[in-house]
């Protein structure tokens, strides 16, 4: 047994977990990620030999969100020690030393190990005045996005901000906000992880998908990883069944609500938005927002802020045909803004494009990695 | 004299810059500076302000529900909305919970390693450590076996050489004073706070879907079903699993939290004599304990100035202005002005140096914060003038509490007046907090028990039902102080939308009359021991727990066009 495995298994130990317990985690991971059960065992060995890769983790024009959502990182304990097996180098909101030191510990990352660390960004990067309107130790959040990812083995654009620009990017976008993919153009391994904040399931099952293979999951074309963005939330939904047999919600409260009914006319955007909520859940599988009575505000899609707003007016039509599509017509005058949006931006024929073939997009390469399975 | 920068200030929310002259171990001078800037404002404007929530919620995601409560607010009150009781019930629990689980991440997670030496709690003793834990609660994680192991977690750690976020930082300096088993006692704590944050939040995941950003609030009420019989509302079970997490919750404070910090105020009480403020303290007031605008909150609203406990002023929303002398905005009517947020124009003008920079141009403007004022005169908001109003207002749990804690540690109610003082007032109201949300949770049981099932006013959910030009405000106490949300519909969509928010009165610059922020008047007289490695200007910084993402924000009453976003 080598060093890093025997200190893998003392340190479960002291965490008080067994090994039982470590491959039931590797076997949730391995089914998360979509994979076939025979690799859970590489997943767990995987985790053990991993060497601790070094993370630095970038907050700009953001909320803090995904960092938070990251501390609710399920499984508890053992989702841990998967944490434990990356050196978090850089990390604002957590780390002890601020200002000179802080910055020292940035540059010691990028000066010592150029090629080979992992990047998380989380928030857009602005560009008018200069990039003023963002700075960190007098400078630009864009020079520091270039220069870090310049250098890193992959960076992964955590949350809709880093991803597409997000909340500072919607309309009128005040502050020239892109996300990391315009902001570095020639960036190279970048996944992006979107959504109002990121599922701390999918960062987990994302970085034990990379500590495993050494490369990332099929994309689809918006770079986001299939195993959480591969089918839309109203397949998946649990009140799917009341859509199909046209039971509603007609107003907040009423008795549909409480049974819970679908929320189509109260706004959902389930049909037209790709995430794994419904099976993954959130906070350890508590609960989401359509299991709390609230629609779906598509969060995880490009441009939701604006595509998808007004939030509490129903989708024009249903996208799908089936035996659902009796929902009346009343609030569609309400809704004509929203329709136009969606015919613009081609929402709906994506998601026709994305329900009809969703595995030849996997079978792409990945756009931003030309040179697949060269990183670390 | 010597110029120290501060930036980024880290174990913060958002992006904060410190400047300061230090001179024979003192600072003499200081000013704190927001370097990023979003405009959420002037996003919003023209959208349905029943999504506002959703927005402003984005504003913070620490303090993940506190934009949308005040948003709800402000636009129930410009439209006539009023919530039913179960929607108020509920409302509190999430506000509540909020409150309990960030002031424990703060002093864990955010401000304790400011205190705490994590290299000396390798050379603590187990047994001693075990004793001091022991003396101090009754706690069950307290053996010797159990901080043993701790201890050789932490040392693993460390041999392995690779220190990721605890690198690089000011271990072993002067300033740090805990014996090496007070040490580990809180770094065995840091590592069981982590774990307890994550499981106690749930209660938003059951009353909000999700945490970071629930999504159960509603213009008018809340989203979140309840019927105790039928399975996809709160009902019998959900309640049962939400009364485990609020045990749990109370638990940890009242047992590992409170004890914490007495323990480790005992060994820093000079800093009940550094950092100050303004001495000038404001609360909104929050959870209702009753329907409509004039209901009683369980922590009073007031103000308080010049450290003066015998006389609470009424809280008058009309004294709030703002100004931008020092702030990278402009006024019309000339910088000078101040203005209410009714009245609020404002236009972000960055006339910063060029980055990269070195040094701000403190003489100017340098913050994207701008300076509010309460009747011309800076205030603090937040744990501590939550405590000292209700303190002085005669809250009974609240007078005993702070009774309690004033005499563990020995001193006079003056010491509250402090750094310190912060970090013991935070620490207070959670156990409060703790204390609270049963009640809250039994009297929402009890409306479903006699089958009240209410959880939203329809009657103003259509916007046809709305005057054509109406205002709201719509105020709440985050967890970081006194937060305000003004909106202005017309026509049904938002013509003007503005925040105050509570790390904008606290962590603003100086006004056009020169008066610091409270940030920067805490910091005058500040020990700095090592210019180089400033960790005193951080306890003081982090006691008032910055959140900066949501000190920013822009008004812009007109409509602005912008370009075609292009890279440079």
């Amino acid at each position: 047994m080598s060093d890093r495995e025997s200190w893998f298994i003392e340190e479960l130990k002291r965490r008080g977990v067994s090994r039982r317990e470590f491959l039931g985690f590797c076997t949730v991971m391995t089914s998360a990620l979509a994979l076939p059960a025979s690799l859970s065992a590489k997943v767990a060995k995987a985790i053990q030999q991993a060497e601790k890769p070094v993370l630095v983790w970038l907050e700009f024009q953001d909320c803090c969100g995904n960092t938070e959502s990251f501390l609710r990182a399920a499984r508890p304990t053992v989702a841990d020690i998967v944490l434990d097996t990356l050196s978090v180098d850089y990390h604002e909101t957590i780390m002890a030393a601020a200002g000179t030191q802080a910055h020292e510990a940035l540059q010691k990352v990028v000066g010592d190990k150029k090629g080979q660390y992992l990047v998380v960004v989380e928030g857009s990067i602005p560009t008018f005045e200069n990039g003023a309107y963002c700075t960190i130790g007098g400078r630009t959040a864009l020079e520091i996005v270039r220069e870090v990812c310049g250098g890193a083995a992959a960076t992964i654009a955590m949350g809709t901000c880093a991803a597409y620009g997000g909340l500072p990017a919607a309309a009128p976008n005040p502050t020239g906000a892109f996300g990391v993919r315009d902001a570095v153009p020639d960036i190279r391994n970048l996944v992006n992880l979107p959504a109002c904040p990121a599922n701390a399931e999918n960062i987990t099952a994302l970085l034990v998908y990379y500590l495993t293979f050494k490369n990332w999951p099929p994309l689809d074309q918006y770079q986001r990883p299939l195993f959480a963005y591969g089918k839309l939330i109203h397949d998946n939904c649990e009140r799917r069944a009341h859509y199909d047999a046209g039971q509603y919600v007609e107003a907040w409260g009423d008795e549909g609500h409480r049974i819970g009914y679908c929320l189509y006319k109260m706004g959902c955007k389930g049909p037209v938005t790709s995430q794994n909520c419904p099976r993954v859940r959130w906070n350890e599988g508590t609960n989401w927002p359509i299991g709390c009575g609230h629609p779906c505000v598509g969060c995880a899609e490009p441009d939701f802020w604006d595509k998808m707003t007004p939030f509490y007016n129903h989708l024009q039509g249903p996208p799908t045909l089936g035996p659902g599509y009796t929902v009346d017509r009343v609030g569609i005058a309400a809704s004509v803004g929203i329709a136009a949006a969606f015919a613009t931006h081609g929402v709906i024929s994506y998601v026709k494009r994305s329900r009809q073939a969703p595995e030849p997009e996997a079978a792409k390469p990945q756009p931003g990695d030309s040179k697949k399975g060269e990183n670390v | 004299m010597t110029h120290i920068v501060v930036d980024p200030v880290t174990r913060i929310e958002g992006h904060l810059r410190i400047e300061a002259e230090v001179d024979a171990g003192k600072v003499k001078d200081a000013w704190s500076s927001s370097t990023m800037f979003r405009g959420i404002e002037l996003i919003l404007q023209g959208r349905d302000p029943r999504d506002a929530w959703v927005f402003t919620q984005r504003i913070c995601g620490v303090c993940t529900t506190v934009h949308a409560i005040a948003s709800i607010r402000a636009v129930e009150n410009a439209i006539g909305a009023v919530p039913p009781p179960n929607a108020r019930l509920l409302r509190n629990l999430i506000i509540a919970m909020q409150a309990v689980q960030d002031h424990v991440v703060h002093f864990y997670h955010l401000h304790a390693l400011d205190w705490v030496d994590i290299v000396s709690a390798l050379g603590a003793d187990p047994a001693k450590t075990s004793s001091l834990a022991e003396s101090i609660s009754d706690w069950p994680l307290s053996s010797s076996k159990y901080f043993a192991g701790v201890r050789d977690r932490v040392k693993n750690f460390v041999d392995r050489g690779q220190l990721g976020p605890f690198a690089n930082a000011y271990w072993g300096h002067a300033a740090y004073k805990l014996p090496p088993e007070a040490n580990l006692m809180a770094v065995a704590h840091y590592l069981e706070a982590l774990e307890w944050q994550r499981e106690v939040i749930k209660v938003h995941a059951i009353l909000g879907g999700k945490n970071p950003h629930p999504q159960s609030f509603l213009v008018g009420g809340m989203a979140t079903p309840v019927d105790p019989d039928k399975q996809a509302s709160l009902n019998a079970d959900t309640l049962a699993s939400v009364r485990t997490l609020i045990n749990k919750a109370h638990d940890f404070v009242a047992r590992v939290y409170i004890p914490d910090v007495l323990a480790v105020a005992s060994f820093y009480k000079d800093w009940a004599g550094y950092g100050a403020g303004a001495g000038n303290y404001l609360v909104y007031g929050e959870y209702p304990e009753d329907d409509g605008p004039k209901a009683p909150q369980f922590l009073p609203s007031g103000v308080i100035r010049n450290r003066d406990l015998t006389k609470v002023e009424r809280f008058d929303p009309a004294q709030i202005t703002e100004q931008v002398q020092h702030s990278w905005y402009e006024y019309g009517g000339g910088d000078q002005a101040a203005l209410h947020p009714f009245q609020g124009e404002t236009k972000p003008k960055y006339t910063g140096p060029k980055p990269p920079f070195d040094r701000l141009d403190t003489g100017a403007k340098y913050s994207w914060l701008k300076s509010p004022r309460y009747a011309g005169v800076p205030m603090e908001v937040g744990p501590l003038s939550r405590m000292l109003v209700a303190y002085a207002s005669g809250h009974p749990r609240v007078k005993e509490l702070v009774g309690v804690v004033l005499a563990k540690l020995g001193v006079g109610p003056e010491a509250l007046f402090s750094t310190l003082g912060r970090v013991a007032a935070r620490a207070i109201e959670t156990l409060v907090l703790a204390e609270k949300q049963g009640e809250w949770l039994d009297q929402l049981a009890n409306n479903m028990a006699r089958h009240d099932l209410r959880t939203h006013d329809n009657s103003k959910w259509d916007p046809s039902s709305w005057p054509n030009d109406a205002s709201g405000a719509g105020f709440h106490e985050a967890p970081r102080g006194a937060l305000g949300h003004w909106v202005h519909i017309r026509n049904g969509a938002i013509a003007n939308y503005q925040c105050i928010v509570p790390s904008t009165w606290n962590g603003g610059p100086r006004d056009s009359s020169g008066q610091r922020g409270p940030y920067e008047e805490a910091l005058l007289g500040t020990p700095v021991a090592d210019p180089a490695k400033p960790v005193e200007i951080l306890r003081t910084i982090h006691s008032f727990d910055p959140c900066l993402a949501c000190g920013v924000h822009v008004l812009d009453a007109r409509k602005q066009e912008v370009a075609r976003v292009r890279l440079p």
